[in-house]
C-alpha cells in the first residue's frame, strides 16, 4: 500500500507551533520518524497555521528536504500554494499533489490546473483527486463513481496516465447523524472506481477523518483500513506512527496475497 | 497467435551484486563478476531491463569425490586431488567465470577434514586462479560453524560469495561474512516463505540486503525442477513488485543435482542413449530451464554442459 504520512499538518498543535516558531527540528523529526515507520509519501499541509500559506509550504518543503529524501505530498486546495511548494520541491524522487475536485463553482478549471502541475513535476508527478464537484460532496455511491469517471476521462483527454491518478472517495466521520451508511458506500464506490480505467487509478482516502470525534479513533481507523484494502483501495493518508495500524496494514497485505508471508513479516514490512 | 508485448513497468528490480575484488579494491582477483539487475520478467520488457548476463560457477571439490559418475570424473581425472589445478583447468580450458569451492570433505560422513585443510585449499585456489570465488560449506551445521569462519578469514578482502546460512543456522557465518567483507548465500528448502524469512534474519543482523544471493534449493530435470522453477519465478515477481526482502539475485546448484539422477549417472542403459552424452545433456537441460525461470548463477560440473549453456546464454543475452 502507498502510505501517505499525515502528521505534518498545521492542524496538529505541535506542527502549528513549529511553524509559528520556525522550529525546524520538530518538522524534521516528524519527517524522519514517519519515513522510518514506512511512509511512502509525507503529506504537507499548512492548514490554518500561517497566514501566508505559499511561503509556509515552501519553508516546510525546504526544511524536510534538508534531512529527508522521502517523496512529498503537497496538500492544499489552493493551486498557488501547491505551485509554491512545487517550486521548492526536489521532484526527482516523485511527488504527489493533494488534491483537486472535478470542478468548483469558483473555479471550473481547477482540475486542469492540478493535472498540468502534476504533469510538469516530471514523470513521477502524481495527483490526488476528490469525488466532489461544484455541487459538493456526494453522499451516494453512484454520484461518487460518476464523478470519478469524469475525472478519469479528463485525465485521459489530457494525456495524463491513469496510474498517475489517485481518487479519494471522501470519507466522512462515522458519528455524523444519519451518515453511518457512508463507510459502506465508500467501499462500494471503491469496488467500482478501480475498474474505470486500465491501468487502474490508485484509490486513497483520508482515513483519520472517519473516526473524527469518536471515542475509539485508532480502532475504527485500523478496522476500516483492512476493509478498504480488501475492496481495492491501495493507498491511504494515515498516521503511520500508529504501530498497530501499520501492523494491520502489513497483515492485510499478507492475507490479500500482496506480500509474501514470512514469520517476521511485520519486521520486513517496516524495513521496506 | 501474436506474441504479447510485455511493456509492463514494475516498481522494483533485482539488486546487483558484485563478486570478487581486484587490487584496486583490496583483493587479488584479476576479474570481477556482476550479477542481478533485472527489471522485468525473463526475456520481458526493453533491453535496459534485462539486467546482467547469468554466469556459471564451476564446481571444484576440496577433496576427490568418491561418488561421481565415471563419465563426469574422467574429465577431471588429472586434477581431482589438486583443487588449485582443478580450478585452473576450469578457468583456462572451460572458461569458468567463477569457481565454487564445495567443501564436501568437511562433512563427518565424507572425510571429516579440519580447518587447516580447508584454509589450505582456499589459499591454493585463490593463488591458482584470478576469477572470484564461491565458498560453499558441507551442509553439516556444526562443522560449517566451526570451519567456514576460518575459510572466510583466509579469503578476507576477496569479496567472495560465501554460504550457506539457513533459518536455523545463520548467526556465525553471517557475522563472519560481514566482518570479512564477503557476500552471503541464504538458503531455504524450496519454500518461498522461509526464503524470505532467512533474508530478514540476516538483514536483522546488519547484513546489507544488496550483498545477499539466495539459494532456494534446486531440483533437477525430472526430480522436482518444477518446484525450483516456480520458486525462482515467484522470487523474481516479488522483487519486481518492490519486496526488498526478496530482491536478490539467485544461485542454483545444477551440477550436483543433475548428476545425482539415474538418467545422468547410470553407465549401462543403452535404451537411454550414449552415457557420455546423457549426463551433460541432463545437466544442460536443467540449467537452461532454470535460466528461463530467472536464476542468475548456475553451479555446474561437466565441461560439455558448461559449453552448451554458455552458448545458450550468449545467444539470448546478446551484448
Amino acid at each position: 500500500m502507498i502510505a501517505i504520512g499525515e502528521r505534518i499538518n498545521g492542524m496538529f498543535t505541535d506542527v502549528k507551533k513549529a511553524i509559528a516558531d520556525k522550529d525546524k527540528k520538530v518538522i524534521q523529526d516528524l519527517a524522519k520518524r514517519q519515513t522510518e515507520a514506512g511512509a511512502t509519501y509525507l503529506d504537507i499541509n499548512v492548514g490554518t497555521a500561517a497566514a501566508d500559506q505559499a511561503a509556509t509550504i515552501s519553508w516546510l518543503v525546504e526544511t524536510i528536504q534538508e534531512t529527508c529524501r522521502t517523496p512529498l505530498c503537497l496538500d492544499s486546495q489552493k493551486p498557488d500554494v501547491i505551485a509554491a511548494g512545487l517550486k521548492a520541491a526536489d521532484t526527482s524522487n516523485g511527488i504527489l499533489l493533494n488534491s483537486s475536485p472535478l470542478n468548483k463553482k469558483s473555479d471550473e478549471d481547477v482540475l486542469d490546473k492540478y493535472i498540468e502541475m502534476a504533469e510538469q513535476a516530471g514523470p513521477e508527478g502524481k495527483l490526488i483527486t476528490l469525488t466532489m464537484d461544484k455541487n459538493g460532496v456526494p453522499q451516494d455511491v453512484d454520484t461518487r463513481v460518476a464523478i470519478a469517471a469524469e475525472i478519469v476521462q479528463k485525465a485521459m483527454e489530457k494525456g495524463f496516465a491513469t496510474d498517475r491518478l489517485f481518487i479519494d472517495p471522501i470519507i466522512l466521520p462515522v458519528n455524523v447523524p444519519n451518515a453511518q451508511i457512508q463507510p459502506t458506500n465508500i467501499l462500494d464506490a471503491i469496488g467500482q472506481i478501480k475498474y474505470l480505467a486500465e491501468p487502474a487509478p490508485h484509490i486513497t482516502m483520508g482515513l483519520s477523518n472517519l473516526s473524527q470525534g469518536t471515542t475509539q479513533r485508532s480502532l475504527i481507523n485500523r478496522v476500516f483500513l483492512a476493509m478498504a484494502l480488501s475492496h481495492g483501495a491501495d493507498s491511504a493518508i494515515v498516521d503511520v506512527l500508529d504501530e498497530k495500524l501499520m501492523d494491520v496494514l502489513a497483515t492485510t497485505e499478507i492475507l490479500l496475497n500482496k506480500q509474501l508471508y514470512s514469520d517476521s513479516y511485520l519486521k520486513a514490512y517496516k524495513g521496506r | 497467435m501474436p506474441v504479447p508485448k510485455i511493456a509492463e513497468s514494475f516498481k522494483g528490480s533485482v539488486s546487483r551484486v558484485t563478486l570478487g575484488a581486484t587490487s584496486q579494491s583490496g583483493g587479488t582477483r584479476t576479474s570481477t563478476v556482476v550479477v542481478g539487475g533485472a527489471g522485468n520478467v525473463v526475456y520481458g520488457g526493453s533491453s535496459d531491463q534485462v539486467g546482467e548476463r547469468p554466469v556459471i560457477a564451476m564446481d571444484v571439490l576440496d577433496s576427490p569425490p568418491d561418488d561421481w559418475s565415471e563419465h563426469l570424473a574422467k574429465e577431471y581425472a588429472d586434477v581431482l586431488d589438486s583443487p588449485g589445478a582443478w580450478a585452473k583447468k576450469c578457468v583456462d580450458q572451460f572458461g569458468a567465470e567463477l569457481i565454487c569451492i564445495k567443501f564436501d570433505g568437511l562433512h563427518p560422513d565424507k572425510g571429516d577434514k579440519g580447518a587447516d585443510h580447508a584454509v589450505k585449499v582456499t589459499k591454493e585456489v585463490l593463488e591458482a586462479v584470478g576469477v572470484p570465488l564461491v565458498l560453499w560449506g558441507c551442509g553439516n551445521d556444526e562443522k560449517d560453524n566451526q570451519i567456514m569462519p576460518k575459510v572466510s578469514e583466509a579469503a578476507k578482502g576477496e569479496n567472495c560469495l560465501i554460504g550457506t546460512v539457513t533459518e536455523d543456522n545463520y548467526k556465525s557465518l553471517t557475522a563472519i561474512a560481514l566482518a570479512d567483507g564477503h557476500n552471503l548465500i541464504t538458503e531455504a528448502p524450496l519454500d518461498i516463505n522461509i526464503g524470505k524469512q532467512v533474508n530478514i534474519l540476516a538483514a536483522d543482523m546488519g547484513f546489507p540486503l544488496e550483498r545477499i544471493v539466495t539459494f532456494q534449493a534446486t531440483g533437477a530435470l525430472g526430480y522436482g525442477i518444477e518446484y525450483s522453477y516456480s520458486i525462482q519465478e515467484r522470487q523474481r515477481l516479488a522483487a519486481l513488485s518492490g519486496d526488498k526482502m526478496m530482491a536478490m539475485p539467485s544461485i542454483c546448484d545444477v551440477g550436483n543435482e543433475a548428476w545425482r539422477t539415474k538418467e545422468a549417472k547410470t553407465p549401462d542403459a543403452p535404451q537411454w542413449g550414449d552415457a557420455d552424452k546423457r549426463g551433460p545433456m541432463w545437466e544442460a537441460a536443467t540449467a537452461i530451464c532454470l535460466l528461463q525461470a530467472g536464476t542468475d548463477i548456475l553451479r555446474m560440473r561437466h565441461p560439455k554442459a558448461v559449453s552448451t549453456v554458455k552458448n545458450f546464454i550468449s545467444e539470448l543475452w546478446e551484448d
